[in-house]
């Protein structure tokens, strides 16, 4: 008689594609976005989310800013990422996003203001509908799915076109229940949803070899019935190609994807880390080799799309950018701490004045002082 | 609110759980962002039946099962709530909805004060809880003082099949995020009719449900049904208990029970739920610090042991009952002051 037997094996493949390699060259014609423009575009986004990166770390170090997650490396994912989502779309950013955050209209000082420990920078001026970036790790990809659902639920009800929820992440969060129960439901409820890991190969200093057994993250989405990619994302055409595509997957209706995108930390998990506590100098060096602005420089260089007069006037432009955004940030008025109370109900319920009032005259008597 | 039924409309009385499906079918009915889903809330229509019906009624894109996991049910109620949709969502029982803490607590409740206001997450989370019903491990237990801890939720406890249509009307239409907590003991206890009227009873606002000069019970949930009895036994000792439900337990309406204290002097409160840092816990603490000099005796508190809830061979023995009450409110009665200021009585 047969007996069955445990198997390891499960029969799939995952793809992995790539556009730019290390050196900046193109492996296979580039796809029709990818223009001159839109190159130099992404080009500079990702040199602007690297400027405030730098920025950020720095007014850490000298105790003008709190703990700060930097994208150093990763800048490719987060901009090509943004840069695919249409207006309306809903993005669901974990904390590890500048790039991202910047392509949705998030103004700089916002992003400063978060880290400098002001709840008005999670009220985006412009992106009005997406998700603040969210600290507790996976949980925003639960949000993203009840996203979808709205956003597919007011398709169906009122016709308004399909729009696209996209939730982001670390490699490590895939390790978490978030992230299985989303993609369990978005595969059995087909949400119009797309998931996109940053697989920067550490969590804080637990490498993704510590994280999983499985050979890639891409095949864990296997498992929910939904499609999935490897890309290279330190390349941000394949990027910006994954996720347009699985966007528009979503969009006609063919539900969600996960796109998992290989890059690597250059930089310590936040300002409060020392990395070199966990990984070789040489790891590091190693994965220097491999960044995302250097590689499209390259590329835009040698098809005679960019030069040094080019890259110096970007330059001299994103610091005035950036310096107009700090003197933004710096001159805003602190808030009244008695905002605490502002936000907490629609109506401040009447068992909470006398606390209100409490903080409210306090804070007039240490102003006296 | 008015309990008279309109004219020409006879409502026939019905049971607290059946007030609860008939809010939910009034507010699907009457708000097209209202979702409601939930374990077995479709076709089944609820392991006690509350949502009976309503996905035959609503359909399927309204009523929704959802694949069984508390902590995305609590989490994706979020993301519906910040796209301006009203998500229901049902917790089989409270004693599993631990696994969505997460999302009530880190989001739910936090969301319209992080974002300053920009998103809000209008949620009712429903669970059915409390002792009573002979049920098993993890069935029974009564944490509603750990969500009543947290900012910016509302914790709701209806005790009759008019408050708990008029409460979950109110939750739902509320803005922000609320925990409704269904007492199954009596979810079948006692009939009334509640027209379908769509009225709310107000949020925050206790329920006075019987007068009385000398003594002040306060009590929620299914333990209303021993209070009222142990109102009624004080009576034919010719002691006048007030009974007051305060019904939203966060944010608690302190006034309403401080106004009784005027009369009585004297206080019990009563919950199942363990003593320790209960609820019981933050009324007596308020009425020392509003109405220190009101009190005739200390605030009594007759509650659940601090113990694990016992399976139900003993749960009996664990749940407060009447002459539990009776024991408490009688501490209550005969204290005197030390301090030389005489009782009223
Ligand atoms: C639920 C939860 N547990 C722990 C933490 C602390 N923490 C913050 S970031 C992090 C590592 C996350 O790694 P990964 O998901 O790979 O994202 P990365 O930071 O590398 O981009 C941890 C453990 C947290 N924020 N939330």
């Amino acid at each position: 008689m047969h007996k069955p037997r445990l198997q390891l094996q499960a029969s799939f493949d995952i793809a992995y594609l790539q556009y730019l390699d290390q050196q900046g060259r193109a492996t296979q014609p580039l796809p029709d976005f990818a223009t001159p423009d839109w190159l130099t575009y992404c080009l500079r986004q990702m040199q602007l989310a690297r400027l405030v990166d730098d920025r950020a770390v720095k007014l850490q170090r000298t105790g003008r800013l709190g703990t700060y997650p930097s994208t150093l490396g990763q800048e490719a994912i987060g901009v090509a990422t943004g840069n695919a989502l249409m207006a309306e779309d809903i993005y669901c950013p974990y904390y590890r996003e500048t790039g991202a955050l910047l392509e949705r209209g998030v103004e700089i000082e916002e992003i400063l203001a978060i880290w400098g420990g002001d709840e008005r920078g999670q009220n985006f001026e412009h992106a009005r509908k997406d998700l603040p970036i969210c600290v507790p790790i996976a949980t925003q990809m639960l949000h993203a799915a009840g996203v979808a659902f709205a956003l597919r639920h007011r398709h169906q009800q009122r016709g308004e076109p399909l729009q696209v929820a996209v939730a982001s992440s670390g490699e490590g969060a895939t390790s978490k229940g978030d992230f299985y129960e989303a993609m369990n439901l978005a595969g059995v409820w087909k949400l119009p949803m797309v998931f996109v890991v940053n697989n920067n190969q550490w969590a804080i200093s637990v490498p993704r070899t510590a994280q999983t057994a499985t050979q890639t993250i891409a095949q864990k989405a296997i498992a929910a019935g939904m499609p999935a990619l490897q890309v290279d994302g330190n390349d941000i055409v394949a990027v910006a190609w994954a996720v347009r595509d699985a966007m528009m997957r979503a969009r006609c209706g063919d539900g969600p994807a996960l796109i998992e995108a290989l890059s690597y930390r250059l930089c310590d998990h936040t300002t409060a880390d020392d990395a070199s506590r966990y990984r070789s100098a040489e790891e590091l060096e190693q994965a220097w080799q491999w960044e995302p602005i250097r590689r499209l420089e390259t590329y835009l260089r040698n098809q005679n799309l960019w030069s040094d007069a080019n890259q110096q006037d970007m330059e001299r432009e994103l610091a005035q950018t950036m310096e107009a955004a700090l003197n933004n940030w710096e001159s805003r008025a602190p808030e009244p701490s008695t905002a605490i109370f502002d936000h907490l109900y629609a109506q401040l319920p009447e068992g909470l004045y006398e606390q209100y009032d409490q903080l409210r005259d306090e804070q007039a008597g240490v102003e006296r002082q | 609110m008015s309990e008279h039924a309109k004219a020409g409309e006879q409502s026939s009385p019905i049971t607290l759980v059946e007030a609860v499906t008939q809010a939910l079918a009034y507010e699907l009915k009457h708000d097209p962002d209202v979702v409601v889903f939930g374990q077995d809330i479709g076709a089944n229509g609820g392991v006690f039946r509350a949502t009976d019906g309503l996905q035959s009624s609503f359909g399927t894109d309204r009523v929704l099962d959802t694949p069984l996991a508390e902590n995305m049910i609590a989490g994706i109620a979020v993301g519906m709530a910040t796209q301006g949709m009203k998500p229901v969502a049902e917790f089989q029982f409270m004693g599993f909805i631990y696994p969505g803490l997460d999302h009530i607590l880190s989001h739910a409740a936090r969301m319209r004060n992080r974002t300053r206001g920009r998103l809000s997450c209008p949620i009712v989370y429903r669970a059915p809880y409390g002792g009573g019903i002979h049920a098993p491990e993890h069935h029974s237990e009564s944490t509603e003082a750990m969500f009543a801890h947290i900012p910016g939720l509302r914790v709701v406890v209806p005790s009759s099949p008019a408050r708990a249509y008029g409460l979950l009307l109110a939750a739902i239409r509320d803005p922000d995020p609320v925990l409704f907590l269904e007492p199954k003991r009596i979810y079948r206890a006692a009939r009334q009719p509640v027209p379908d009227n769509g009225e709310a009873l107000p949020l925050d606002s206790a329920f006075v449900l019987r007068e009385g000069r000398d003594l002040t019970l306060v009590a929620w949930g299914a333990s209303i049904k021993e209070t009222l009895a142990a109102a009624e036994r004080l009576a034919t000792q010719g002691i006048e208990a007030e009974v007051i439900d305060p019904a939203t337990l966060k944010p608690l309406d302190i006034h309403s029970i401080i106004d009784s204290l005027e009369k009585t002097r004297r206080c019990v409160v009563i919950h199942e739920a363990a003593r320790f840092g209960g609820l019981g816990a933050e009324i007596a603490a308020q009425i020392q610090e509003y109405a220190f000099d009101l009190l005739d005796a200390p605030v009594q508190r007759v509650t659940g042991y601090d113990t694990v809830m016992p399976y139900y061979q003993l749960e009996t023995a664990y749940l407060p009952g009447v002459e539990r009450i009776l024991a408490g409110a009688r501490v209550a009665l005969d204290y005197a002051r030390q301090s030389g200021r005489e009782g009223r009585k």
